[in-house]
C-alpha cells in the first residue's frame, strides 16, 4: 500500500510539532523516521496511524484520502515502544484480539483465530508460548508478540514506534535483523521511528532524517551518510568534526592560513567546515593544511581518536588515526579532509549547501589508514 | 535466589541489606496482638462460656438470623452499587477535566470525615416520608426511610469513598498506549472498555468492593437512624448486639459477634485469595 503524506502540519495547543511535511512511501518499502527527541518523528507516525489528526494537510493510503478515517477504519498495525500488550490476556488472546473484535460478519471463527495466532507465533519464533501471560515473557519476546498482534489484522501499513527502544543492545541487534527478515517475507509497507542512526541505516530502505518538525533529508543509507545536505544531518548521522573557517577568494582559511581546500562556489564570509574524522589525509609538510598539536588521544575499538588543538584560537578538532600511529601528546599533526562540506555561517537551517567534494585517487598513506580504520 | 534458598533449606528470613527486621517484625506482631488479636480472641473466649447447644440456639434464633441476613444482604447490595457507581465516579475524575473537578474530588471523601451519626440523621430526615427526597418517593409507593432500603442507602453513602479511592489511582496508571493499541487493532470504544480496561481494573475494583463491604457490615451509627430498627425487618446485627448488651446478656451478644466475625473473615479471606491469584497470573503490582 502506497502511503502519501501531503503538506501535513500538526500543532498541539498552538505549539507546532510538524511544519508542512510531505513524504511518499512506496508499497513494500521499509522506511525509518530518524531524528532526535522532539523532531516530530513520532507525531508523524501517529498521524499516519490516525492516532492524531493533522491540523492541515492530508494522508493518503493509495488513492484514498484517509485523513478523516478513524484509527479503527485505517487498518494499520502499530507497535509501541513499551509493547502495550494486554496483560490480562494470554499471548494467543493478545494476538487474536484484532480478529475477535471484528463485527460479526467478518469475524473469523474461534478455531480460525486460534490457528492464525499459532501461525503468527511461528512467524515470530515463539511457538509453544500461546498460553503464557505477557508478564511471563522477556522484553524481546513481548515485542515479538506485539508485532504478531499487529500483523494479525493483515494491516495495510505496519508502523513501529521505537520498537527496540526499551531493549538491551544485544537483543536489539538480534531483533533488528529479524524484523528485516519478517519484512522481506511478508512484504508489508513498514515505517518505523528511531533515534538510533545505526538502526535506521542498517534496517531501512530509505531513511527520513527529521529535525524540529521538518524533514531534513530523505535518502538511502549511503545517500544520507555520504552526502548529507545540511549541517544537522552531517552532525546527526555518523561522527563528524567541525571547524569554523572563513571563505575568501574561493579558498578556505583558518584564521590567516589557507587550508588548501577550494571553495569557489561558497559565498565569502565566515563558514563551518564539516568532515568525517576518519576521512582525512595526513600531510608531511604543511603548505595549505590543518595543523595542530595533539591534546588527547584515546583508543576507540579499532581506531585511535585524536583531539587536536588547531590554530591560534586553539579550536578543538577530532580525527581518527590507525591505532599504531605514533600520536603522543603535544605531537604535531598536519592533515586535510578528503571529503568535506562547507556551510556558510548564519545559514544553518534549510540551507541548500554548496556541494564540495573532492576525491583523492591512488593509494597513498592515508588511504591505507582509512582501510585500517574500517 | 529461590534456588539458593532452597539449597540452603528453609530460612525464616532472607539475608537483606535493610536493617531492623527483628525490631519492626516484633513491634508489628506485638501491636497487632494488642490492637486486633486480643480483643477478637476475647469474643471467641466469651463465646465458649456458652455451651454448644446454647450457642446454636442463639445462632439459629429467628431474630439473629434475620438481623444477620439484613446486615450482610444490605452490605452486599450496597457494595455492588458502590462498585458500579464508584468506578464511574473514579472514571469521571481521572479522565475528564472540568471546572469544579477538585471540589467533586474532595466531596468524595466526605463520608470518610463525617461522623456517621450525623450522616444517619441527615439521611433519615431527607428520606423520611416528609423529607426532601422522601416526599418524592412516597407517591411512587416507595418507602425509603425506616425500611431495609434505607439501610442500603446509608451503606452506599458510607462505602462510596472506599471504591473511588482504591480504583482511582489504578485507573490513573492505565497506559494510554494500551487503549491506543486496542484502537489500532480495530476495537471500538465499548470493546476497549469492556475487554481491555475493565479487566485491568478488576483487582482494584475487587479491593474496593471488599473494603466497602467490610465497612458496611460493621457500620452502626448511620444505619440505626434511618433503619427504623424494626425487629425481623430492619434490625441490623450490630444493633442486635447492642440490644443484647443492654439486656446484660453478654454471652448472647458475643455469640452474635462471633458469628459476624467468622462470616466477615471468611469473605475477606476469599477475596484476598482471588486477588493473590489474579496478581500471580497477570503480574499486577509485581
Amino acid at each position: 500500500m502506497d502511503v502519501s503524506i501531503q503538506s501535513v502540519r500538526k500543532e498541539f495547543d498552538g505549539f507546532p510539532a510538524l511544519h508542512d511535511v510531505s513524504l511518499d512511501i512506496r508499497s513494500g518499502e521499509l522506511i525509518a523516521l530518524l531524528g532526535p527527541s522532539g523532531s516530530g518523528k513520532t507525531t508523524l507516525l501517529r498521524l499516519i496511524a490516525g492516532l492524531e489528526r493533522p491540523t492541515d494537510g492530508a494522508v493518503f493510503f493509495g488513492d484514498e484520502d484517509a485523513s478523516h478515517r478513524s484509527v479503527q477504519e485505517r487498518n494499520v498495525g502499530f507497535v509501541f515502544q513499551h509493547y502495550a500488550l494486554f496483560r490480562h490476556m494470554t499471548v494467543a488472546d493478545n494476538i487474536g484480539f484484532g480478529l475477535k473484535v471484528r463485527p460479526g460478519a467478518t469475524r473469523p471463527t474461534k478455531a480460525e483465530i486460534r490457528r492464525r495466532a499459532s501461525e503468527l507465533l511461528d512467524l515470530v519464533q515463539l511457538s509453544g508460548l500461546e498460553n503464557r501471560y505477557p508478564s511471563q515473557l522477556s522484553g524481546g519476546q513481548r515485542q515479538r508478540v506485539a508485532l504478531a498482534r499487529a500483523l494479525a489484522i493483515e494491516p495495510r501499513v505496519l508502523l513501529l514506534d521505537e520498537p527496540f527502544g526499551a531493549l538491551d543492545a544485544q537483543v536489539r541487534r538480534e531483533l533488528r535483523r529479524w524484523l528485516r527478515e519478517i519484512h522481506d517475507r511478508t512484504g508489508h509497507t513498514t515505517v518505523f521511528v528511531t533515534h538510533d542512526q545505526e538502526e535506521a541505516l542498517e534496517l531501512a530502505d530509505r531513511v527520513v532524517v527529521m529535525s524540529q518538525g521538518r524533514i531534513e533529508q530523505i535518502g538511502s543509507a549511503d545517500e544520507v551518510y555520504d552526502r548529507p545536505n545540511s549541517p544537522f544531518v552531517y552532525g546527526f548521522i555518523g561522527d563528524s568534526s567541525t571547524l569554523p573557517v572563513r571563505v575568501e577568494n574561493g579558498q578556505l582559511w583558518l584564521q590567516d592560513r589557507s587550508i588548501g581546500l577550494d571553495a569557489s562556489d561558497v559565498p565569502a564570509g565566515p563558514a563551518t567546515l564539516y568532515f568525517r574524522p576518519h576521512d582525512i589525509e595526513l600531510l608531511e609538510g604543511c603548505g595549505g593544511c590543518i595543523a595542530g598539536t595533539v591534546s588527547a588521544s584515546r583508543r576507540v575499538a579499532g581506531t585511535r581518536g585524536v583531539e587536536l588543538e588547531v590554530g591560534g584560537a586553539r579550536e578543538c578538532v577530532e580525527i581518527e588515526l590507525p591505532v599504531d600511529f605514533p600520536a603522543g601528546t603535544n605531537g604535531r599533526i598536519a592533515f586535510r579532509p578528503k571529503r568535506w562540506k562547507v556551510f556558510p555561517e548564519g545559514n544553518q537551517d534549510n540551507s541548500r549547501p554548496v556541494e564540495e567534494e573532492r576525491h583523492i585517487t591512488g593509494l597513498d598513506e592515508s588511504e591505507l589508514m582509512l582501510a585500517a580504520t574500517l | 535466589m529461590t534456588t539458593l534458598a532452597a539449597a540452603k533449606g528453609w530460612q525464616f528470613r532472607r539475608p537483606s541489606v535493610i536493617p531492623g527486621f527483628g525490631l519492626t517484625l516484633g513491634f508489628t506482631i506485638a501491636y497487632l496482638t494488642l490492637i486486633i488479636l486480643i480483643p477478637l480472641s476475647g469474643v471467641a473466649w466469651r463465646t465458649t462460656e456458652l455451651g454448644w447447644a446454647e450457642f446454636w440456639a442463639i445462632a439459629t434464633d429467628e431474630r439473629t438470623l434475620k438481623a444477620l441476613r439484613i446486615s450482610f444482604g444490605a452490605s452486599l447490595i450496597a457494595a455492588i452499587i458502590n462498585v458500579v457507581f464508584g468506578t464511574l465516579v473514579a472514571w469521571v475524575l481521572v479522565r475528564y477535566r472540568f471546572p469544579g473537578r477538585r471540589i467533586v474530588d474532595a466531596a468524595v471523601d466526605l463520608p470518610f470525615a463525617l461522623p456517621t451519626a450525623v450522616a444517619g440523621i441527615a439521611l433519615a430526615s431527607i428520606y423520611a416520608p416528609n423529607g426532601w427526597i422522601g416526599q418524592l418517593l412516597t407517591p411512587l409507593g416507595i418507602k425509603a426511610a425506616f425500611t431495609p432500603l434505607g439501610i442500603v442507602i446509608a451503606l452506599v453513602f458510607i462505602g462510596l469513598p472506599f471504591v473511588v479511592r482504591t480504583v482511582q489511582p489504578v485507573m490513573e496508571e492505565i497506559d494510554r498506549e494500551v487503549e491506543e493499541a486496542a484502537a489500532t487493532l480495530g476495537a471500538n470504544r465499548f470493546q476497549t472498555i469492556r475487554r481491555v480496561i475493565l479487566p485491568g481494573l478488576a483487582p482494584a475494583v475487587l479491593t474496593g468492593f471488599a473494603l466497602a463491604f467490610a465497612r458496611a457490615v460493621g457500620e452502626y451509627g448511620s444505619v440505626i437512624f434511618i433503619a427504623g430498627n424494626i425487629p425481623y425487618v430492619s434490625e441490623i446485627a450490630p444493633l442486635l448486639i447492642v440490644i443484647r448488651l443492654e439486656e446484660f446478656n453478654y454471652a448472647g451478644a458475643t455469640a452474635i459477634a462471633a458469628i459476624m466475625l467468622i462470616i466477615s473473615f471468611s469473605m475477606l479471606f476469599a477475596i484476598n485469595l482471588i486477588q493473590a491469584w489474579s496478581r500471580r497470573r497477570y503480574g499486577y503490582g509485581a
